[in-house]
């Protein structure tokens, strides 16, 4: 009798355990289970990275090789969006964060106001503050703190087909006026593509697009984390987008949405004369399958609104962040700090990777400037279009709910290049639901 | 009266011994039927009530990104509940169910019925056929389906390029939905289709016969006849159908990576409480979404299965 209550209560535990012990072996470890990398070192700290950079495995292989204290266990936990998912999960369960992430300047107050990640003050930033730009560094500083080294930048210019504006006899754009001019010309010819893509998703593209013409979207501080400015119906803003509502609504420009197959194929295929583009671009292009064989691209500066007073914009850029689950904050902090500080791994980032380089020793070195790039028939792009762009970065400021303001602006152009709605009352209905959102996550509105 | 009482009295008397000495018996037999039920209780507890109680109380908080978590009861409710993007959710899957459940339903009756009255090869093989879809799993069929709708790969432009006229946007704003309907419909089809065939080879051959002596047609046959004497699977599928429709999600989320303009983050009610926690890390609000949601499909597939209790022999 008693021992087949045992025999039950047994059965119970049992079950019970596997089912707990299940859970618990794959949901704490899950940051550290498998390095992508071969550790050097077994014995050294480790210190678990996600990231997404292309080639970063060999940028990897560097930093273990040159480091007895410390390795790096790299995972690529997925581009963008599918990597915040995923830590934005790990901070809300309290495990499962890496120690070292990949994050974009722009989502870096989204999460350091959750408090997951790491003040850099405390662990050397100001040691490396010197190898950077007064742009970048600003990117990843909010008041005193310091909350991620900066790695590469998106400053823009414009990657346009040679081939096609030269079969019309049109000129390579400076100016958006040329601009508009030269889409009407290739429409009036009866070109089979059109100049350009305004792509209703285009988020931090078209946000560049407005800063351009002196848009500051959002005022922000993490020193007083619980007021905010919003203004994203600027003169500027709606300046910038009456004049591609019109190009969209005169048939001048594509609404293709950025980054599916479809824009992916057109981009190379010859459907836009004129790719408005981050230095990151080049090397997005060049991944892309199906390009015309007789392709020639070129690079030049960005088109201005003043050819007199040009203003230079950044789209994108990425840092190394270290999160507040880090076991090891220091060793985490020398990771951030020193796997992208060598210029030997910048070769790596630049000549596989496409990486525009924010770290100054690299960035200003001949080898940077006078590189060429076959992609652009031997043009030298950095130093034609991309260094000049950069240095005219004077950093950005992105809201604590920077992917929410996105989807909004998404759906404020989908619905203008629908018709449904005029330029104007487009960013007018955004800054009104963005002023609502802020009001509902308790903000204070300056 | 009196005499049926004293009458009833002595068994009653008798009984709890006699209860007494089976329940010996009964609580051994009880103790190993618990042993036996206990895995499946503990995964049930592990994986569904207590998420589902988690999930409830932390609908019952709201955290905002200023001012962290607190206790607001009921305010999240009142919130869902009076929530544009919710209620526009729901409404959209309303719409959805009123036309994608008829027309899931029609296809697989009739292809049941068809299928029913033939016996050659041919039906086994358009049973396999028909059936195929559901068999592949439903990120792959979106996705293959949403390559098909694509203006630049899809065949669409290469078969109106031949009669000379402009392809269809499947991806626009207004028909973005059919597509959608499209695809479920291809995709859960032979799975009713199959449930639907199943409950009408289970149907006596012999009524059939009657019905021909009668001289009942074929088509007769089938209205008068079969579909109502499977009318408690057809009750099923509904059910099923509606639920699906209901927490629609999987399909417009795969969508939504080429038409993000036609497909908004909060398009269906599931799909808005997935943004909310995991793209606007709302934990909280989102728990209350999905708990109302779940609320409704309960609420929805009860008042359904009680208005067909008769069909279906739930009565």
């Amino acid at each position: 009798m008693k021992s087949k209550l045992l025999a039950t209560a047994g059965v119970v535990a049992l079950s019970a355990a596997a089912l707990t012990g299940c859970s618990t072996a794959s949901g704490g470890d899950s940051a550290k289970a498998d390095c992508t990398n071969e550790i050097v070192n077994p014995d050294a700290t480790q210190v678990s990275v996600w990231a997404w950079y292309p080639a970063f495995e060999e940028v990897v292989d560097l930093f273990n090789e040159s480091h007895d204290d410390v390795q790096i266990c790299w995972t690529n936990a997925g581009q963008g969006n599918d990597e915040y998912t995923k830590f934005s999960t790990a901070i809300e369960a309290g495990s499962g964060a890496p120690d070292v992430i990949m994050l974009e300047s722009e989502v870096l107050s989204s999460f350091s106001i959750r408090k997951a990640l790491v003040d850099l003050t405390e662990y050397g930033a100001a040691d490396v503050q010197d190898d950077y730009t007064a742009g970048a560094w600003k990117d990843v500083s909010s008041g005193d703190a310091v909350y991620a080294i900066p790695v590469d930048g998106g400053p823009m210019g414009m990657l346009y087909r040679k081939d096609i504006l030269d079969q019309y006899g049109i000129a390579a754009p400076t100016t958006w006026d040329e601009f508009k001019a030269a889409a009407e010309a290739l429409k009036a010819a009866g070109a089979p593509g059109v100049l350009a893509d305004f792509p209703t998703n285009g988020r931090a593209y078209n946000q560049a697009l407005f800063a351009q013409a002196g848009s500051v979207p959002f005022v922000y501080d993490n020193a007083n984390p619980t007021e905010i400015g919003i203004d994203v119906n600027d003169e500027g803003s709606k300046q910038v987008l009456s004049y591609w509502n019109e190009l969209v609504q005169d048939g001048l420009v594509a609404t293709d949405d950025a980054f599916t197959a479809d824009y992916n194929t057109k981009l190379v295929d010859g459907s836009y004369a004129i790719y408005v583009a981050a230095a990151w671009g080049p090397g997005y292009l060049s991944g892309l399958a199906d390009a015309d064989s007789d392709a020639e691209w070129v690079a030049a500066p960005v088109p201005q609104w003043d050819a007199a007073n040009p203003v230079q914009i950044n789209w994108g850029g990425s840092t190394f962040a270290v999160t507040s689950q880090a076991k090891d904050k220091e060793a985490a902090a020398t990771v951030a700090k020193e796997v992208f500080g060598t210029e030997e791994a910048w070769k790596i980032g630049i000549e596989q990777g496409a990486l525009f380089p924010l770290w100054k020793p690299i960035l200003e070195s001949d080898y940077f400037r006078d590189l060429e790039y076959p992609f652009f028939g031997g043009q030298q792009i950095n130093k034609d279009v991309f260094l000049a762009a950069a240095a005219g970065y004077e950093g950005f400021t992105f809201s604590p709910f920077q992917n929410y303001a996105y989807d909004q602006l998404t759906e404020q152009l989908y619905a203008m290049v629908q018709g449904e709605k005029s330029s104007d009352q487009a960013l007018d209905d955004l800054q009104a639901s963005l002023e609502q959102y802020a009001g509902e996550q308790g903000f204070t509105l300056q | 009266m009196t005499t049926q009482t004293t009458a009833v009295a002595p068994p009653t008397a008798a009984v709890p011994k006699r209860r007494r000495g089976g329940s010996l018996l009964e609580r051994r037999r009880q103790r190993w039927g618990w042993v036996f039920v206990t895995p499946f209780l503990v995964v049930f507890a592990a994986f569904l009530v207590f998420p589902l109680i988690y999930a409830f109380g932390m609908s019952l908080f709201t955290s905002t990104l200023a001012t962290g978590t607190t206790f607001t009861g009921a305010a999240n409710y009142v919130k869902a509940f009076t929530d544009p993007l919710f209620l526009e959710g729901l409404g959209r899957v309303a719409a959805f169910a009123v036309v994608m459940i008829p027309a899931q339903l029609i296809v697989a009756l009739v292809a049941a019925l068809v299928l029913d009255s033939l016996t050659t090869w041919v039906s086994k093989l358009s049973r396999l056929l028909i059936f195929a879809p559901y068999a592949i799993p439903v990120v792959i069929g979106a996705l293959m389906w949403s390559f098909l709708y694509s203006p630049r790969f899809g065949p669409a432009s290469t078969l109106f390029d031949l009669v000379g006229l402009q392809a269809p946007d499947f991806l626009s704003g207004d028909s973005v939905f059919a597509s959608l309907v499209n695809i479920v419909t291809w995709q859960w089809s032979g799975y009713y289709m199959v449930v639907i065939y199943a409950a009408l080879r289970s149907i006596d051959p012999a009524i059939y016969e009657a019905a021909r002596i009668d001289g009942a047609n074929g088509f007769q046959t089938a209205t008068r006849i079969k579909i109502p004497m499977i009318s408690s699977s057809m009750v099923m599928v509904i059910t099923f159908a509606l639920i699906g429709t209901l927490q629609f999600f999987t399909e417009p989320v795969v969508l939504r990576n080429i038409a993000q303009g036609a497909i908004d983050a909060a398009y269906t009610p599931n799909m808005y409480a997935y943004s909310l926690a995991f793209s606007y890390s709302q934990f909280n609000y989102a728990s209350t979404i999905a708990f109302s949601l779940g609320i409704l499909v309960f609420a929805g597939s009860y008042l359904f299965l009680f208005l067909t209790r008769k069909q279906s022999g739930l009565k």
